[in-house]
């Protein structure tokens, strides 16, 4: 029963009005970056100019909060990913009793507010003596990013076939050579969306960070402050070339996906 | 749950023989350690905290252990009004994020299944916003429904608000906000619940003579609340706990307050950790006591 009706366009016309409502924010951000805004504000349309793009580190301050950011960023990255996966490996691979509660400790991180964290974490911290500074945001950012590396890592582990691991075993390989020459490479992809995903979050984060950096400068905790004044066109320029390298490892990865699994179904 | 979408497409589990249990514990103990360190600590530091009492010295600031359940009580009536405005807030946005979600999430998993490579985009175009910074998509709005605005101007223009009264301030702008920051969060479980849809069963349906309407009902919406329930759960908790966007210098103003505004500004400023913790413990024991629901009607397998 194929016929044509106009009820038939309602949904995908719907759909793609709301990708449109969904992107507006992001296409703005972007096209401000190219504003030629004279003054501190970024709030009128002044012109067409690509000086805020090749001069961002003309305002000092947002170079230093973004190097911090990329610092923070890789760093928590690292830790939450490792972490992260030997959590997913574990939970998928192993029948164990306390499996339900280690799903439970590992959701309620992501299911408790910035604030409560962020406040609990610095709570902590004061309480121990400890000062608030790079050491502090990493020790929070890893928080929060490793149960989202235990979600995404999870999914692929679960797309493995053990099969191939025991053909491995087989061929005399021992645990170690079988984990890196067959396990870790087919985790991978999913590895690294979880290493992007991680560090989109840490460097995103606004809330844990501000109550656990003290003097520390990230690029959100930047852009906060300046909200009050006014934000200079230099912080769209950061925030969209992150947006544009993100988006295209992101594309990039799809498509590739996307193109082995076209062939694979042929063959 | 939500976040598979973003790994890889979810294919059929396999199951596993049970192995040596040193292996579950070294690559369990360092991630679950860590969470006990900086998770469970903190959690707990933070109901030691909201017991104590003010310190003899009486310095800003300075507090000593106690069993000040007073605490509970003065910070619940004094800050009554942010308490019952976030889960406001909370509330009606997590509604309208689903209704903006679900067709959205319906269209990605189910109808661009024969078009693998349009879905995948679409994903990608789902999860955009998460890559540019919250903060100055938030401010970006801001600056569209400026007074001077272009959408302002129509609106004034036609008459259908008073020049005097302004949208950014208020309760629409705020609940406007946070809707748009948490859409990807409800629609991406969605579509991990829809994409693994088995449309054959909508077919049945109108086999047996049910209109389109009672499918809807009957057949695709109970196999959707998996995606529902984790959406909700990833919107609404962080919707309760934030506080930007109805941040004076976001869309909010001094009159859109909530639970996060006063944790904020009681810990960082007025430095009273105990009312800033009692608030944080009440509002954490909210979302417990929500996740426990999930827990015990879908299990926690599903959970992650």
């Amino acid at each position: 029963m194929k016929r044509f009706s106009p009820g038939k366009l309602t949904l995908p016309t719907y759909s793609f009005l709301a990708m449109a409502f969904m992107l507006i924010p992001i296409v703005y951000t972007i096209v401000f970056s190219f504003n030629d805004s004279s003054q501190r504000t970024n709030t009128e349309w002044q012109g067409f100019t690509l000086d805020k793009w090749f001069g961002v580190c003309a305002k000092p301050d947002v170079c230093q909060a973004l190097g911090n950011s990329i610092f923070i960023g890789v760093v928590s990255t690292l830790i939450a990913t490792v972490l992260g996966t030997a959590l997913a490996i574990g939970l998928v691979r192993y029948r164990f009793r306390a499996r339900s509660l280690v799903n439970l400790a590992l959701f309620l991180p992501m299911a408790t507010p910035e604030v409560v964290l962020g406040a609990g974490l610095a709570g902590l911290f004061f309480n121990a003596g400890v000062g608030a500074g790079m050491t502090t945001v990493i020790i929070a950012h890893v928080v929060f990013c490793l149960s989202f590396v235990v979600v995404t890592v999870k999914a692929r582990v679960q797309t493995l076939d053990p099969v191939l691991e025991e053909a491995g075993r087989d061929l005399y390989a021992n645990p170690t050579q079988v984990f890196w020459k067959i396990t870790f490479p087919l985790l991978l992809p999913g590895i690294i969306s979880a290493a992007l995903l991680s560090f989109s979050l840490s460097f995103d984060d606004f809330i844990i960070t501000y109550f656990n950096s003290g003097s520390v400068e990230t690029f959100p905790k930047y852009v906060y402050v300046a909200a009050a004044r006014g934000v200079p066109a230099e912080a769209n320029v950061i925030a969209s070339a992150v947006f544009l390298a993100a988006i295209l490892i992101v594309l990039g990865t799809q498509i590739n996906g996307a193109i082995k699994r076209k062939r694979l179904a042929r063959k | 749950m939500a976040f598979a979408a973003f790994g890889s497409s979810p294919a059929k589990e396999h199951k596993s023989p049970t192995k040596s249990s040193k292996i579950v514990l070294a690559l369990l103990m360092p991630g679950l350690v860590y969470l006990g360190l900086f998770f469970f600590t903190p959690l707990f530091s933070l109901v030691v905290t909201s017991l104590e009492v003010p310190a003899a010295s009486g310095g800003i600031g300075e507090y000593e252990y106690g069993f000040a359940w007073e605490n509970y009580v003065t910070a619940f009536t004094t800050y009554l009004p942010q308490i019952l405005r976030s889960f406001m807030y909370a509330t009606i946005a997590t509604v309208i994020a689903l209704l903006i979600s679900y067709p959205l999430a319906y269209f990605i998993g189910v109808k661009l299944r024969t078009r693998p490579l349009l879905q995948r985009l679409m994903l990608v175009l789902v999860i955009a916003p998460f890559f540019i910074s919250f903060l100055l998509r938030t401010i970006a709005w801001k600056q569209i429904f400026s007074d001077g605005g272009a959408i302002m101007q129509t609106i004034y223009s036609l008459g259908l608000m008073d020049k005097s009264e302004h949208f950014l301030g208020t309760d629409a702008a705020v609940i406007f906000g946070l809707t748009y920051n948490f859409i990807p969060f409800m629609t991406l479980p969605l579509f991990t619940t829809l994409e693994r849809f088995d449309v054959r069963l909508l077919e049945a349906g109108s086999d047996l003579y049910a209109s389109p309407a009672k499918v809807f009902r009957k057949v695709t919406l109970p196999l959707s609340m998996p995606g529902i329930i984790s959406g909700t759960l990833l919107v609404f908790i962080p919707i309760a706990g934030d506080y930007v966007n109805a941040g004076q210098n976001f869309l909010g103003s001094s009159k859109t307050s909530m639970i996060g505004t006063i944790v904020d500004s009681e810990f960082l400023q007025t430095q009273d950790y105990p009312i800033a913790s009692s608030l944080s413990v009440m509002l954490m024991a909210v979302i417990v006591a929500l996740v426990g629901l999930y827990v015990r009607s879908s299990g926690t397998d599903d959970l992650l």
